[in-house]
């Protein structure tokens, strides 16, 4: 049974739709793989021979232990973000003569092959290896020692499981947690109680006693039976299986009706980003870059090469327009047709997505006046940035947004998707932030940090007073690769 | 009135659909049959300008349907679940819809109230998404938003597919009172030899994407269907 589970499974990613589409995507997640598989593996490697060489006085495992507890606490947070138990797919086993524990253990299993799991074996392995070619401890306390460590990772990998299960629908209920969370980081922190050294204090008793190892094997044998549980008991359509059903605010957005024509068009994008959680997350993602500029602006060597600041201006204002306007129109994908059929004339449909990109650049920019505490050349730079961002930026995103052909599934979590993302979005980015950058440099170099400035507000001006026109020219290609986009989106598969 | 003239649909060398000639006048309700893949949803899809005609074109209401986008305005449609909104809820949809073809709110409201019947309590005011909502609702909801603005034209690909019995009847009457007020095309498509039969004057049978009926409908029509439907059973008998 568990073999015929297994090749579903490798049926699924051989045949999903965009499997071998985007070759370019999968090396690039494929380098970085093994970009944190070499990182992690030189540290595991150099770990002891780091210690011995900057903390003499110390032995290695012990040291190490202590920053145990961090490390798994670490561990947990990105796992939260990032793994989740594939439940869904077992939908269709559910009316099969297959036994439900079966299906559960093997969801269970496979969720133990994780790349999460496989990390910490690389500093694991090594570290405890050469704790044995040292001859540090005897060689059966350290393989304790290394067994309990896995047996923790294991834990993590299930308690996660079990948080994500009680907090995803619920994430007020996280607060305490976190609270007493963070109150246990600070104490830690400015040493008042070491959480952290007592933890590393318990490990460092594995060495001495290695059959308490077998704790840590315990706990994740405990969690493991935990999820069974949990997973068999909501083995039903309307439990686990089934995908959450919110109740809706109908009254949000009424105040857009001001905007006459274009009203209905804003304040359906406006529920299209609040209501699904991927253009969702492109707001706070915007708000977090806001905080990009406190890189730059605080270094004095930037300061020699002022163009640089032209980059962070573009992309502080601009970071809302680059992250919703890539994907304009792939966000009405799953109703494109209707897009197509209603009677939205394009050309409005595209002054609508172009009023709200340029309403975003005006909201970041006014957020991001606070910089002129760093001066009020980089302050008029950032306002030059957004004139040149709604004037020419977004008429040229809009424009590159007709070569979209990927559909983008609203509900999916925006962490690590990749959805809709082709070579198109890769590419727009360079127009979009090297011409300014290089333009302004040849300005600057030439004649004045001045004369640079001018050239962007002038260049932005002439694209808000040309704008109509440019609209209409991008209704004219979407119009005609109209079809191609209506073929294209109705492609699901990730 | 549309016209359909020449008119092809070719995918690498399968042709899905073939009509030389199809003329429908105003105020006609227009029924559509064929078994899977004869091409209904093609036509539908090429009237809407959804995919381009291989050869050929068709005019709604003297408009080139593929050359500019005039015939939107009174042109209204429900295909498939692609044509919802999955993140509004049931009302929002409608007044967007409303919002599109000029309708304020008080003349949504007030179709809307024609319906209460057809929804059964289960659309309106119950705060959720049309994601959420069922096959057969969403396609309730579908099928009201297509009659929204007094449209010339409604396209609706089987509407009574997913319905249960008694909308199935609601709808047959909905659609029977707006084609006897005479200036409403209607083009439906269905699988459902009787409820098409009561519904549309005319029906045009395609088989593989050619025409190959064409009939008035009378008391015979339904026998004359079920007849040519189930000649091949009969063939191998």
């Amino acid at each position: 049974m568990f073999k015929r589970l297994i090749s579903l499974e490798l049926k699924s990613f051989f045949r999903s739709a965009s499997f071998g589409k985007s070759i370019g995507l999968k090396i690039l997640m494929g380098f970085l793989g093994l970009y944190f598989t070499a990182m992690f593996l030189l540290f595991g490697v150099g770990l002891y021979s780091l210690i011995k060489e900057y903390f003499p006085n110390e032995i290695p495992i012990f040291l190490a232990n202590r920053f145990v507890l961090i490390w798994l606490v670490l561990e947990l947070g990105y796992r939260f973000m990032l793994q989740t138990l594939p439940v869904l797919n077992i939908k269709p086993l559910l009316i099969l003569p297959v036994k439900k524990r079966k299906v559960v253990n093997f969801v269970l299993i496979k969720s133990l092959y994780s790349f999460f799991n496989f990390l910490p074996l690389l500093i694991i392995i090594p570290f405890g290896l050469f704790n044995i070619y040292k001859n540090e401890f005897e060689t059966l306390p350290v393989l304790a020692w290394m067994l309990a460590m896995f047996g923790l990772t294991l834990t993590v990998n299930f308690a996660n499981f079990i948080i994500k299960k009680r907090f995803t629908d619920n994430l007020k209920a996280l607060v305490p947690i976190a609270v007493v969370g963070v109150t246990l980081a600070l104490l830690d922190y400015f040493n008042i109680f070491q959480s952290s050294v007592w933890f590393g204090k318990g490990l460092d008793k594995i060495i001495e006693q290695p059959a308490l190892s077998l704790i840590p094997v315990a706990v994740f044998l405990l969690l493991y039976k935990w999820n069974q549980k949990n997973l068999e008991g909501k083995f039903y359509l309307d439990g686990s299986l089934k995908t959450k059903v919110k109740s809706a605010d109908t009254n949000q957005f009424l105040w857009t009706r001001r905007f006459g024509e274009l009203a209905p068009y804003l304040q359906q994008d406006l529920k299209l980003i609040w209501r699904n959680k991927r253009p969702k997350s492109a707001i706070f993602m915007s708000l977090l870059f806001l905080g990009y500029g406190l890189f730059f602006y605080t270094q004095d060597s930037y300061y020699d090469n002022p163009w640089f600041f032209v980059f962070v201006g573009i992309f502080i204002t601009g970071i809302f327009m680059l992250n919703f306007g890539q994907f304009v129109p792939a966000w009405d994908a799953g109703y494109y047709p209707m897009i197509m059929a209603q009677n939205i004339p394009l050309k409005k449909y595209l002054t609508a997505k172009a009023g709200l990109i340029s309403f975003s650049v005006v909201v970041l920019t006014i957020l991001a006046t606070p910089y002129v505490y760093f001066g009020w050349r980089i302050f008029l730079l950032n306002i030059a940035c957004a004139i040149y961002n709604i004037g020419i930026n977004t008429p040229l995103l809009l424009y590159s947004g007709s070569f979209n052909r990927k559909r983008i599934d609203l509900d999916k979590s925006p962490f690590m998707n990749y959805q809709g993302t082709g070579a198109a979005q890769w590419i727009i980015g360079i127009p979009l932030l090297v011409i300014p950058v290089l333009l302004f440099w040849l300005f600057y170099k030439f004649i004045s940090f001045e004369s640079g400035m001018i050239f962007l507000v002038t260049a932005g001006l002439i694209g808000i007073f040309l704008r109509n026109q440019a609209i209409g020219f991008i209704a004219q290609v979407y119009k005609r690769k109209k079809y191609a986009m209506i073929e294209g989106f109705k492609q699901k598969g990730d | 009135m549309i016209t359909a003239t020449n008119l092809t649909k070719i995918y690498s060398g399968t042709t899905v659909l073939n009509i030389e000639h199809l003329n429908i006048p105003t105020g006609q309700s227009f029924g559509l049959v064929g078994n899977n893949g004869a091409g209904k949803t093609t036509f539908f899809s090429l009237l809407l300008d959804l995919l381009q005609p291989t050869t050929g074109s068709i005019f709604n209401h003297d408009i080139t349907v593929s050359q500019s986008e005039e015939w939107k305005p009174f042109t209204s449609s429900f295909i498939d679940e692609s044509f919802l909104i999955g993140y509004l809820t049931p009302e929002e949809y409608f007044y967007f819809i409303g919002d599109l073809r000029q309708q304020n709110k008080a003349d949504v409201d007030a179709l809307l109230a024609n319906f209460e019947d057809f929804f059964n309590d289960e659309i309106l005011g119950r705060r959720k998404y049309l994601r959420d909502l069922s096959k057969g609702n969403q396609k309730k909801v579908g099928i009201v938003a297509a009659l929204i603005g007094n449209p010339k034209v409604v396209i609706l690909d089987e509407p009574f597919a997913n319905l249960d019995p008694t909308t199935q009847i609601r709808l047959k009457k909905i659609i029977k009172e707006l084609t006897n007020q005479g200036d409403t095309t209607f083009l439906i498509s269905s699988h459902d030899l009787i409820h098409i039969t009561e519904v549309c004057e005319r029906i045009v049978v395609l088989d593989k994407g050619v025409l190959v009926k064409d009939i008035m409908t009378s008391q015979a029509t339904l026998q004359e269907l079920e007849s040519y439907f189930s000649k091949e059973l009969q063939n191998e008998a």
